[in-house]
This record gives C-alpha cells, sequence and structure tokens, in this order.
C-alpha cells in the first residue's frame, strides 16, 4: 500500500491526466472535495472505491470537463495547453440513451456532434456494436432492450470515439448480478484488447478488485484519497480469478482499507 | 418413455397453451375494443331516440326544441348556407393553429436561448392566456381594418399559450445526463437544441397541439361572434346568430353540430398526428403488457 497524493506525480511519464491539489465547494457550502491528488497513468484501469458522498462523482465529473475545480489544478501533460476536446468518453450509472433514437443513432451521436454523417460514420458505428455483441439491434429502440443491453449501448456509444480516456460512473450498478458479471467480464476484454486508460467509479469492493490494477480509496467529509491500493494479479480474469486466494486477499486488503477510511470520518457521517 | 413425451414436445413447439389469466386478458382486450366504440354509440342513439320521443310525446313546438329529424332536414336543406360557413371557419381555425404552432414554438425555442428573455417574456404571455379572448376581440377588430386578420389574431391569442407553455416545460425537461454527454462532446448550441432538447420536446408539444386545436376552434367561434358582421365569407358562428334572429332553431341546431363534429375531427387528427410520431418510443403511446 503506497499513500497517495504525491504532487509531482503529474508530470511523470505516461500519465494521461493528473488532478493536482483539487478541491471542490459547491454553492451550498458543501467541500465535496479537499486537497485531492491523483495522477491516472496510460493503460491503467483504476477503481475509485469509497462510501456514497465521498465525492467520487464530483471527481469523475471534474476530469471530464463537467465540473470545474475551485481549487488546484487539471493537468493533461500529452496536450497542448488550452485544448478543449480531451478525447474523453463518460458512461452514467443510467444508460442515459435518447429514447426516440435508434441504437444505431444513440451510437452515432459522438460522431455526429463532431460532424460526421451517419454514411461516413456507418463502420465506425457498427464496429462499436460488434463489440458489444449488439450488431444485430442496430435499428431497435432503447425502449425494446433489456437493462443489460441498454448499457452496453451506452458503452457502445463510449467506445465509438476510441477515447484516450474512459470514465464511467457505477455503470453496473443498477443491473443485477448475473448482467454484472457478464459485463464486467465483457469490459475487462476490451480493455485488454485495445488498451484503453479506464476510471471506474464503483462503490463495490468485489467489483473493484475484479476490474482494476489500482484502487484509490476515498474518504468522505471532505472527500478526499485515504489510500492507493495496486491489484497485482494477472489478466485475463476470469470466473476462476473470482474463486481464487488471490481475489479474496486482494478484497480483504481493500476491504480493510476502506474500513480504515470510514472509522477516521468525522461522527456525524 | 420417448413415445411419451413426443407429443408434449410437439404441442410445445407449436404454441403454448395460454393459462387461465392471460386467456381472460385476452378476452378482456377483445371486449375492451369493441365495447370502446359500441358503448359511446348505444349512449348516443338511445340519447338520439330519448330526444325524439321528448319532442313527439309532449309536442314540443320546433321554434322551441326541434327533434332530431328536423335537425337533419336542416342540415341537408341549409347545406349549401352552411357548407362554405364551415369552410370559413375551418380555415380560420386551422390558420390560427398553425399560427398558434410556429408562434409558440418560435417563443419558445427562443425562451429557451435565454432565461432572461423567458423571465421578461412569459408573464405576458400569461396575461394574454388567461385575459379572456372576448373583451379583447372587440379592440382587435377596431384596430384592425381586415376582419380575417382579426379572426385570426383572436384565434391565435387563445390557441398559442398551451403549446408555448408545453414546448417551453418540454425543452427545459432533456434529460440531465444527455445534457452532460452533449456538452462532453462539445455541441454547439444549435446541435442540443436540435438533436436533443427539440426532440425531448415533442412530447409535450404534441400534448399542447391538442388543446390548442380545440382551443383556436373556440377562438375563431368567439371572434366571429364577436366580429357579427354578416356577408359573403361569414362562418358558422354568424350563422347560428343569423338563424337565432330568425328563430330557426333547427338550423341554429345544424350549426352546432357541424361545429361539434369539427372539434371531433380536429381533436381526433391531433391525436392521430401524435401517435404517429411518438409510437415508436414514448410511453404514451406504447401499449404496455399485463
Ligand atoms: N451539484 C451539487 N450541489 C451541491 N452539493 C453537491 C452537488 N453534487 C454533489 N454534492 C455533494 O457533494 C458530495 C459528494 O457528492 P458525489 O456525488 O461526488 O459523491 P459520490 O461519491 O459520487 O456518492 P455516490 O456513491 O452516492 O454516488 C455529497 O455530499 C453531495 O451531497
Ligand atoms: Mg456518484
Amino acid at each position: 500500500m503506497t499513500l497517495a497524493s504525491s504532487p509531482l506525480a503529474g508530470e511523470a511519464a505516461g500519465t494521461v491526466v493528473s488532478l493536482q491539489n483539487v478541491s471542490k465547494t459547491f454553492s451550498n457550502a458543501t467541500v465535496a472535495l479537499k486537497d485531492m491528488s491523483l495522477s491516472i497513468r496510460q493503460g491503467e484501469f483504476v477503481s475509485l472505491l469509497g462510501p456514497s458522498g465521498c465525492g467520487k462523482s464530483t471527481a469523475l465529473r471534474i476530469v471530464a470537463g463537467l465540473s470545474s475545480p475551485s481549487a488546484g489544478r487539471l493537468v493533461w501533460p500529452g496536450e497542448r495547453p488550452g485544448q478543449k476536446d480531451h478525447d474523453i468518453s463518460f458512461v452514467f450509472q443510467e444508460p442515459t440513451l435518447m429514447p426516440w433514437a435508434t441504437v444505431f443513432a444513440n451510437v452515432h451521436l459522438p460522431l455526429k456532434l463532431k460532424g460526421e454523417s451517419a454514411r461516413v460514420a456507418r463502420d465506425r458505428v457498427m464496429e462499436a456494436l460488434e463489440m458489444v455483441g449488439l450488431e444485430g439491434f442496430a435499428e431497435s429502440y432503447p425502449r425494446e432492450l433489456s437493462g443489460g443491453m441498454k448499457m452496453r449501448v451506452s458503452i457502445a456509444r463510449a467506445l465509438v470515439t476510441k477515447p484516450k480516456l474512459l470514465l464511467m460512473d457505477e455503470p453496473f450498478a443498477a443491473l443485477d448480478e448475473i448482467t454484472r458479471f457478464r459485463l464486467n467480464n465483457d469490459l475487462l476484454r476490451l480493455w485488454e484488447e485495445f488498451g484503453w486508460t479506464v476510471v471506474f467509479v464503483t462503490h463495490s469492493v468485489f467489483e473493484s478488485v475484479y476490474l482494476s490494477n489500482r484502487i484509490v480509496i476515498m474518504a468522505a467529509r471532505p472527500g478526499r484519497v485515504v489510500a492507493d491500493l495496486d491489484v497485482d494479479a494477472p489478466y485475463p480474469r476470469g470466473e476462476e480469478f473470482r474463486t481464487s486466494h488471490l481475489y479474496s486477499d486482494h478484497c480483504r486488503r481493500a476491504s480493510d482499507a476502506l474500513q480504515a477510511a470510514m472509522a477516521g470520518e468525522a461522527p456525524d457521517a | 418413455m420417448t413415445a411419451d413425451t413426443e407429443p408434449d414436445r410437439l404441442a410445445a413447439a407449436a404454441l403454448p397453451p395460454l393459462d387461465a389469466a392471460e386467456a381472460g386478458k385476452l378476452r378482456r382486450a377483445r371486449i375492451d375494443r369493441i365495447a370502446r366504440w359500441a358503448l359511446p354509440a348505444v349512449v348516443m342513439i338511445a340519447t338520439i331516440a330519448g330526444w325524439q320521443w321528448y319532442v313527439d310525446a309532449y309536442q314540443v313546438p320546433h321554434y322551441i326544441l326541434p327533434g332530431p329529424d328536423r335537425v337533419v332536414a336542416a342540415l341537408l336543406q341549409d347545406w349549401p348556407t352552411l357548407w362554405p360557413a364551415l369552410l370559413v371557419t375551418l380555415q380560420i381555425t386551422l390558420g390560427a393553429l398553425v399560427i398558434a404552432t410556429i408562434g409558440g414554438v418560435g417563443l419558445a425555442v427562443l425562451f429557451a436561448q435565454s432565461k432572461w428573455v423567458e423571465m421578461s417574456f412569459f408573464p405576458y404571455a400569461v396575461i394574454l392566456q388567461v385575459t379572456p379572448v372576448i373583451v379583447i376581440a372587440p379592440l382587435i377588430f377596431i384596430y384592425v381594418p381586415s376582419k380575417i386578420v382579426g379572426l385570426l389574431i383572436c384565434a391565435w391569442i387563445v390557441a398559442f399559450f398551451p403549446i408555448l407553455s408545453n414546448t417551453t416545460l418540454g425543452l427545459n425537461s432533456a434529460d440531465h445526463n444527455l445534457r452532460n454527454l452533449f456538452q462532453l462532446y462539445g455541441a454547439s448550441r444549435w446541435q442540443t437544441l436540435w438533436h436533443l432538447r427539440l426532440p425531448s420536446a415533442l412530447p409535450y408539444f404534441l400534448g399542447g397541439l391538442k388543446i390548442a386545436g380545440g382551443l383556436s376552434l373556440i377562438g375563431a367561434i368567439v371572434a366571429e361572434f364577436v366580429a357579427g358582421t354578416g356577408g359573403l365569407g361569414s362562418g358558422l358562428a354568424f350563422k347560428i346568430l343569423e338563424a337565432s334572429y330568425r328563430l330557426n332553431i333547427p338550423r341554429m341546431f345544424a350549426a352546432i353540430v357541424l361545429i361539434s363534429l369539427t372539434g371531433i375531427v380536429i381533436f381526433a387528427s391531433l391525436s392521430i398526428l401524435s401517435h404517429l410520431m411518438l409510437r415508436r418510443w414514448h410511453e404514451s403511446a406504447i401499449k404496455r403488457d399485463g
């Protein structure tokens, strides 16, 4: 276990993005993040794990540029200064599809907004749908799909731009366990194949251990990073990993760190 | 053993039998479908029959309450005067509905562009709506020289508000996360409007349109009552006024029947339009299973 927040980490090679002493105070005086530092390295699968209200979503939204830090900086080392377009995709807890549009049109959306017509983008959209196993549902409407399939569409939409950084905010929290396991495996397969960088918010210790090679544990009031664990387990991970000693050891470590984080919280938590 | 299970397997392959509850549901659905048309029709026939019986039994004078037979006779006999009048009223109504749609949606989009514009002007839209058109109409006919334009303005005032308020609500109720997504992908204001906010507003707009359809007919009729002048190009309301001066009660009824039918046709057409536009995706147009 290494303690987080070395302020210089942002300058290290291979860093995609780093939060440097970022704080966020909302207008209602909620301190959602205080002095949070975190570097996301190229190719990592990082889980942000922490109790409800510790600022996981807030941190993710700041990385996505959907919210601005009250203090501190967000640094994108590999990019020219002032660049607006960061090549990010975001997957929300809900599928967040446009109900009036077909699966194809939903996945096409990010490309359309960049000015690529359906004809030009067709192959890429179909490719993204194939990645999530939904190539046969291009002309379906979201309401005709199950919850798990909708989530797949949402993931396909995030992948269609081939993003450098994939941000996921509890993407599978609303799904049943069987579907969640299946999507976990799909996500891992795609991640291994394409080598993106993923930041994955979850409140499940088991999910974070299963998926990631690094777990960042946060505590609330104020939201901050309290532990940064590496999960040294080889990929590909499958169902046998879920039942291995290695898995349960990592789960215990993460769980202990989480307990410690919550024990240190203010009593009103 | 194998021989035994074979028929079962075949039956299952064909179509598994329905359980009692599902079969009942199917039967009820079929009955519902017929009842939806049959019951109102029965009520209608009974009402007309009762009306006819009352008029005959108590020998009500036809200049007080004509029987349905006389109303139908008037409708047929006066068709040459009623038909052109119906066309005039229809023109005003549809014209007003079109302008109300353009005006209502246009204003809503304008409001959606800026909170300040909305704050500044929305109260005036409300004032225009809550002031009865019948008290504004005489002024409008004083200021506007053309009768047709005056009628259109009156009908528009009545009809545009539901479109404006519903569309404004719809434009503002686009899913929050979808908005974030548009922002993340660097969508322009115009792209967000066109690809997100307008489609989100469509069901709300269509709901407003259905109300506005009926209101523009009411607006057109009320304005015609106020305008009152006869001559060429007068609508159904004027025919009613005229018939009432002459105590031609059957013709009044005939004109009223025509106005009601027009309203029903407008409402039905807009309902069908709404259904066609929403049936692929919106909850309101989707048949639930169970
Ligand atoms: N827009 C906002 N305005 C005011 N306070 C907010 C806002 N968004 C979040 N907060 C507060 O900031 C804190 C952190 O919220 P955040 O949503 O980041 O937590 P989270 O870790 O994602 O929680 P969860 O696991 O429940 O999703 C919470 O106390 C929350 O109430
Ligand atoms: Mg959250």
